[in-house]
């Protein structure tokens, strides 16, 4: 606990999300969440939802063609599916977050490396488990973002997950816009890079920009 | 003498009997129409298409369509089904998902669409994946090379900023909302449309992560795919959301598909578009394991 909030207010939430695991929270519009990669390199997956219909989720492809650019840093509007600004990105410490990457999962771990990684733990069961709590199921998981995760695309159109820029305590910040419903994953993948095949434990604080907790 | 309404509410008299005043005229009226032939049309059954393929026998047609500019569509397509877009003027941007019949939840998943086969721009020999090991399907031809899998359809709210409208019954739809008519048709809603491809208008991104408009390859190319399960196909034919032309400009989409079991084997074997990559063969293994196990293969 060793770095505060990138935004300062009176804080609402401060939560450490153990290696591997899920967790989930409502952010009222007007609070910020800080994301902090306290080892550095921990994909983050997170999705969003209007907390007051969740039918109305975060679009990666709504996002990235509104703001023409395939990477999240300070400035990006996350925009749900209809249009909606439902977190902005305030501020941030790495300046590269994913969008296009997705999640890992039991299923597609098959794919890219083999058949024997299937009983692995994946980001899609914690978003289908924490989802649940909620009432969500299979039909409401879409491209989510990865935060400090590194997906660039080569000028050929090859694409993939490489080495992270993130480092221990960066952080960055969202503003929820509308109530939010955040759902993450703490990546649990341990065959790519994306958590320097070492996943490590994050922490999640909100604070109330001038406000009383 | 015939009394009817005028617009203002008055009655007025006309010496001329409408065709349409009596149930037996109207009903008379509405089948002189059968048999007309439009521009932009379903051709049932398909194989009385006016438009076959060249490399195709109308009779094995099982779909043949021309889709309106800001038109959609959509049809339950057996496994082995070949489906053919073209854009035979330029203009088209086909939108498209693919659901599992047999189990909507399963879907198109494009990040895993990309992710997976290391390959963010969409060309001959790239899987079209759902989010649970499998393959939906393979393009399997690709006279375009213009695709995106990165910006996806428009919104309601992004085509009311750029054209001042976004309804389906508009001059500008937004391709969510041709997408969600076609789901609810399904029985299925806002929830069960994910993020999609769309053929026919290219984007790239540049090195600094910057999306950039290609545009058409031009008029007379086509794409296509090849179903590894039993889908249901949707398709919007919507201007793209980069689109950088002030006026909505769209033209319309042809849609062709027969039954092609065949090619299954000749991809899986290696002799439709070359070598699979193994992620694409590994897909494929999970795909026909589930068949096998459901007994359909």
């Amino acid at each position: 606990m060793t770095v505060p909030a990138l935004v300062p207010g009176a804080v609402v939430l401060d939560e450490t999300v153990a290696a591997r695991a899920p967790w989930s929270a409502i952010v009222a519009a007007g609070d910020v969440l800080t994301i902090v990669d306290i080892e550095g390199n921990q994909a983050v997956d997170c999705l969003l939802y209007a907390a007051a219909d969740t039918a109305v989720r975060y679009s990666a492809q709504e996002t990235i063609a509104r703001q023409g650019r395939i990477a999240l840093t300070t400035g990006s509007v996350l925009r749900a599916d209809t249009g909606l600004a439902l977190m902005t990105v305030v501020d941030d410490e790495v300046g590269v977050h994913d969008t296009l990457g997705g999640a890992c999962s039991k299923e597609s771990n098959t794919l890219r490396y083999g058949q024997h990684t299937r009983a692995q733990h994946g980001c899609m069961e914690n978003f289908l488990i924490e989802g649940a709590r909620y009432g969500l199921g299979a039909r409401d998981l879409a491209s989510n973002i990865n935060w400090f995760m590194n997906v660039p695309v080569d000028p050929d159109g090859a694409l993939g997950i490489v080495d992270g820029l993130s480092a221990p305590d960066k952080r960055v910040a969202l503003r929820a816009d509308v109530d939010t419903l955040v759902l993450v994953s703490n990546c649990p993948q341990i065959n790519n890079p994306c958590n320097a095949f070492h996943p490590t434990p994050v922490r999640m604080i909100v604070t109330r920009p001038g406000g009383q907790a | 003498m015939h009394l009817t309404i005028a617009r203002s509410g008055e009655p007025v008299t006309s010496d001329v009997m409408s065709t349409t005043a009596t149930t037996a005229g109207a009903k008379a009226h509405a089948r002189a129409q059968h048999g007309r032939m439009a521009d932009l049309m379903r051709h049932v059954p398909a194989s009385t298409s006016p438009i076959p393929p060249e490399d195709v026998r109308t009779e094995q047609l099982v779909w043949s369509e021309t889709v309106a500019a800001g038109g959609y569509t959509t049809a339950v397509m057996a496994r082995g089904t070949r489906i053919r877009l073209s854009d035979p003027d330029g203009n088209a941007c086909a939108h498209l998902l693919l659901h599992r019949v047999d189990g909507p939840h399963e879907r198109l998943n494009v990040a895993d669409t990309v992710k997976v086969p290391w390959r963010a721009y969409l060309g001959t020999g790239h899987p079209l994946l759902s989010g649970f090991g499998r393959v939906l399907a393979t393009i399997v031809a690709d006279t375009s090379a213009a695709h995106d899998a990165l910006a996806g359809t428009t919104t309601q709210s992004g085509n009311e900023a750029k054209y001042g409208a976004a309804a389906p019954e508009s001059g500008s739809p937004a391709g969510r909302e041709l997408f969600l008519l076609g789901a609810l048709k399904h029985g299925l809603g806002r929830r069960d449309l994910p993020p999609s491809v769309s053929f026919f208008k290219g984007v790239r991104v540049t090195p600094d992560g910057s999306l950039v408009w290609e545009g058409s390859a031009g008029p007379g190319t086509a794409v296509d795919l090849l179903l590894h399960i039993d889908a249901i196909v949707l398709l919007a034919n919507t201007a793209h959301p980069l689109d950088p032309r002030p006026e909505f400009t769209c033209s319309p989409l042809r849609v062709q598909a027969w039954a092609a079991p065949g090619d299954l084997d000749a991809l899986n074997a290696g002799d439709l578009v070359g070598p699979l990559e193994p992620e694409h063969r590994q897909a494929v293994a999970n795909t026909d394991a589930d068949l096998v196990a459901r007994g359909v293969l």
